[in-house]
């Protein structure tokens, strides 16, 4: 069987986080009623004009200075002409490639960690343009509707070489690329709700040979799907290229439910989009003090974060790797720190149980109606010995599912910890009394049967009892029993 | 018929003394009625509108209120300027039923500056002719003699001003498409120059190219027009932040000490010898006056119109694509899936010279053309301003016909598009530089008026109109006015 090297190529698109459209003033904001977010220029009504949004701008400079990448002092929109209805103009204004008209970046890298190696992948060119209309296909209607709102919402194209080698690294590089336009506060980089979509273009070649014939994959919605449409495709080109026929240079659709790729384009010929620098623009100037001011202003990066997680709270490069792994979550530990330091405890809810709950419930941190003030609290607790750890566990998925404070699911369930020594051990004598078999074990010198106890008197106080009090009195009460 | 030849700064000590601006205004609504119907100028007539502009600034001069510079001016636009609430049609049957819901900046500067809205003059649709005739709706005449042309595109917006059916207009300039006009009507046209004016809700012909300016009745006139709309717009990026001089107020008869080039190539073959004389003979004016004159060298010209339609076809291929009948504008009737969507309301929305530039353009910018036409066109226009830069190290202005014969007949050159194309070869590589240039009457030729054009540097205006002054006021103040005023009072 003849051994193939596979070639990845990302194309990732990234909305970004401003608070207006690419070429006007529409707010971007998401889920308004149909056209309610629009004007002259994102309608593409005649004789309206586009102006850069600075913001955006600085967006790209973060991610291109987070990349790596070579800012160019002066480039260039352009238009990229093809007709589409969810396309007002029937041109999107983007940036190509020509050698004196450069985009906003290029020549960067990104490095990621793959079973323990780390790989540089090539960033070949970071970009600015403006995100197209939505179209609404009514149910049993035979006409087609177009929502203008996202029409204009800003957008960055990241590109990368054709250098991640398998469907595991192409994950690990948008988890990667994912993690740093969220700290860089670019972008929610969510694929479930296309605020990041990405196109793969793979091929296969025999090693030392130069690239393969490849096909681009689209319509891939989560960074999961990417994973599996790749290895799919692989497997596609591999049988194909074994049986002796040729890869065809075409793109192919993911379908999510039947776990295959399909060709999409009958057309064999590339589409021809007529770039061309666009006229209403003048040239982006990016002068050194704009780059200066960008680079003073990017928010802490991932790798930054956990070093300084680290060095501050002493944790473990694997746990702090853990806790930053988004940055909404590292917020989210830092804030609950601050509001109760307890960092080891908070850290391991957070890790421990709280992430269970979102690994059952598949959802994310940011989806859960708390705040981290919920979680300080809950440690508090039980730190305070107002509630044991059992009970910390058994209220969490209310707190978790409701937003409801911890200190009030406790009251109101009757919770608090039993911490009165005369009536908890008039139930460990009760309990002593009931088991005699294990009374005679610990005697025999099994520690462990103590356990079997504590959980005794846990199990008639509903898990309210102090569990360090329970322990002492049960010695306490062992010591007494008449031999 | 005394009012009505009056130009603006002549008007205007008389508003609120002896005369109100509904007075001047509903005399100009007259003078369209007497007129439109053998000129045909205007595609729409707003006199609601006007009469309405015209009793608020009649109220506000009885209350003694401070009054912008251009109050009572009644203007008309060209139909490709973007007006609230007015349709702005472009002269295409593709945006027959258009109505803006916003105004063009240079539109909404001249309101605020106090100028009444007569309405909406005739054009080549989109801009694109340099007759008139190509609007989708009728041709406009020209006012000298109705069997020729008014010139164009702006010939709606010339002819109105010429006729008096408008005291001055705005029309929009690519590659002379105000000076050709003005010159074959008889009236002063400026194409600002390329960012002095904001772009903003003119309707796109050829964005590096195009350029809002004002036609008037006389110099003066017309300065103060491009006063009130120029300055950079936050909503044009091509806009540029120059400060705008009081054009108006600085005017003097003074050209002593000016040098003016003649451009060798722009006086060589294909220039009929009464335009040459004209243009000579006016210059030779200037020179009376105190100007030095010389020749200059422009080798490049004669690559400039192959360069211009290029350029210019490609931006129109892209900024004529909107119009496809999904959101606005004429949708087919007969329109089926999404390509016959397409296909038939382009079919039928656009005449045959928009088909044959959208054609052209796409063509140049196609995939393996791009190199040999697009690009190649760029580089030429860059050697075009090379030219011209070259020749404002020796001369402040440059003078030269406005179009190389007078004007032509209707029909006569709308069956053959390259000779229709010839007529803009003196003005065209004004637009590629993005110079700013006039079109001031100096003389007829068998009852036609012709035109002498003054090209100056970037954002030197100013000297453009002193000039044009200087030799306007030797010559005998404003121009004259056509024969065709029978049957006004």
């Amino acid at each position: 069987m003849t051994e193939y090297e596979v070639a990845i190529g990302l194309e990732i698109h990234v909305q970004l986080q401003t608070e207006s459209k690419m070429f006007c003033g529409c707010s971007t904001r998401f889920g308004a009623p149909p056209n309610t977010q629009t004007c002259p220029t994102c309608l593409g009504l005649p004789g309206a004009l586009p102006v850069i949004n600075r913001k955006a701008v600085d967006l790209g400079l973060r991610t291109a200075l987070a990349l790596h990448c070579t800012v160019h002092p002066k480039s260039q929109f352009h238009r990229k002409n093809y007709y589409y209805p969810d396309l007002p103009k029937n041109y999107q204004i983007s940036q190509y490639q020509y050698l004196d008209h450069p985009p906003l970046a290029t020549d960067g890298y990104l490095e990621i960690e793959v079973e323990g190696t780390l790989r540089r992948v090539g960033i070949r060119r970071v970009h600015l343009e403006e995100d197209t209309g939505r179209l609404l296909h009514p149910e049993g209607a035979d006409y087609t509707l177009v929502d203008y709102n996202r029409s204009g919402v800003p957008l960055m194209e990241i590109v990368t070489d054709p250098d991640l080698r398998s469907p595991q690294e192409a994950r690990a590089f948008l988890l990667k690329l994912r993690q740093i336009l969220q700290y860089a506060e670019v972008s929610s980089g969510r694929m479930e709700e296309g605020t990041l979509r990405c196109d793969a273009n793979v091929s296969l070649r025999r090693p030392g040979e130069p690239l393969g014939t490849r096909t681009e994959v689209k319509n891939m919605n989560s960074i999961r799907a990417v994973e599996r449409a790749l290895q799919y495709e692989i497997e596609r080109q591999r049988a194909l290229l074994q049986r002796g026929e040729a890869v065809i240079q075409e793109t192919r659709h993911w379908d999510e439910r039947s776990g295959v790729t399909f060709a999409s384009r009958t057309k064999e010929e590339a589409e021809d989009y007529r770039y061309f620098p666009e006229p209403d623009l003048v040239p982006l100037e990016i002068t050194p003090a704009w780059i200066d001011r960008v680079r003073a202003e990017l928010p802490e990066l991932p790798d930054a974060r956990r070093d300084r997680l680290m060095r501050v709270y002493g944790f473990g490069r694997y746990e702090a790797e853990i806790l930053t792994a988004t940055r909404f979550q590292a917020d989210f530990f830092e804030e609950a720190v601050r509001l109760h330091p307890s960092p080891r405890a908070i850290a391991n809810w957070l890790v421990g149980d709280v992430a269970g709950y979102l690994n059952e419930h598949n959802l994310e941190l940011e989806d859960l109606p708390i705040t981290p003030l919920h979680l300080a609290e809950l440690v508090r607790l039980i730190e305070e010995g107002v509630i044991s750890g059992r009970i910390a566990k058994d209220i969490l998925p209310e707190v978790l599912g409701t937003g409801r404070r911890p200190s009030e699911v406790v009251r109101e369930r009757g919770l608090l910890q039993i911490s009165d020594e005369e009536a908890l051990r008039e139930v460990v004598r009760a309990v002593l009394a009931e088991h005699p078999e294990p009374v005679q074990d610990f005697r025999k010198g099994k520690e462990r049967a103590i356990g079997f106890l504590v959980g005794q008197v846990m199990k008639r106080t509903g898990g309210r009892a102090n569990p360090a009090l329970v322990n002492r009195l049960l010695r306490e009460e062992l010591e007494r029993l008449p031999a | 018929m005394e009012l009505l030849n009056l130009p603006y700064h002549a008007v205007r000590p008389h508003l609120g003394r002896d005369l109100s601006v509904e007075e001047l205004v509903e005399t100009y609504l007259e003078r369209i009625r007497r007129t439109d119907e053998v000129v045909r100028a205007y595609l729409t007539v707003t006199a609601d509108l006007a009469r309405a502009q015209a009793r608020r600034w009649d109220a506000r001069i009885r209350r003694g209120e401070e009054l912008p510079p251009l109050v009572g001016f009644p203007v008309a636009l060209k139909d490709n300027l973007c007006t609230r609430g007015v349709r702005t049609t472009c002269g295409s049957r593709i945006l027959e039923n258009f109505v803006p819901p916003y105004d063009a900046t240079a539109v909404r500067r001249l309101v605020e500056a106090g100028a009444v809205v007569l309405g909406k003059t005739n054009l080549d649709e989109f801009a694109m002719g340099s007759s008139t005739e190509h609007s989708a709706f009728f041709p406009t005449r020209n006012p000298w003699n109705p069997e020729y042309v008014p010139g164009g595109s702006s010939g709606g917006s010339a002819a109105a001003v010429a006729v008096r059916s408008a005291l001055g207009a705005l029309g929009s300039d690519t590659g002379g498409s105000i000076r050709l006009p003005a010159a074959l009507c008889g009236v002063v046209g400026l194409k600002p120059t390329y960012g002095r004016v904001s772009r903003y809700g003119l309707v796109a012909y050829a964005s590096s190219l195009d350029q809002i300016g004002p036609i008037a009745r006389d110099v003066r006139d017309c300065a103060l027009l491009l006063q009130a709309i120029s300055g950079k717009d936050p909503m044009d990026s091509t806009s540029v932040e120059v400060p705008v001089p009081d054009y108006a107020s600085s005017l003097r008869p003074e050209v002593r000490g000016l040098r003016i080039g003649l451009p060798r190539e722009a006086f060589g073959e294909g220039l009929h010898p009464a335009v040459q004389e004209a243009v000579l003979r006016a210059v030779r004016v200037l020179e009376r006056e105190g100007a030095e004159v010389e020749e200059v060298r422009l080798p490049t010209l004669e690559y400039a119109l192959p360069a211009y339609y290029l350029i210019a076809c490609a931006e129109v291929s892209s900024n004529l694509a909107r119009y496809d009948g999904v959101a606005y504008g004429y949708r087919s009737p007969r329109a089926g899936d999404l390509y016959t969507l397409y296909a038939r309301t382009r079919a039928e929305g656009f005449g045959p010279e928009a088909k044959r530039r959208i054609m052209l353009g796409t063509f140049a910018l196609s995939a393996g053309y791009y190199e040999g036409f697009y690009r190649k066109a760029q580089q030429v226009r860059t050697l075009v301003r090379r030219d011209f830069e070259r020749c404002f190290e020796r001369v402040d202005l440059l003078a030269t016909p406005v179009c190389p014969t007078p004007g032509f007949r209707m029909g006569e050159r709308l069956e053959d598009p390259l000779q229709m194309y010839l007529v803009d070869i003196y003005t065209l590589p004004v637009n590629l530089a993005g110079l700013p240039a006039i079109s001031i009457p100096c003389g007829f030729w068998e009852g036609l008026p012709l035109g002498l054009q003054l090209i100056g540097r970037p954002f030197d205006e100013g000297t453009v109109l002193r000039a044009a002054y200087t030799y306007e006021q030797a010559t005998g103040g404003s121009p004259k006015a056509p024969p065709l005023v029978e049957g006004a009072r």
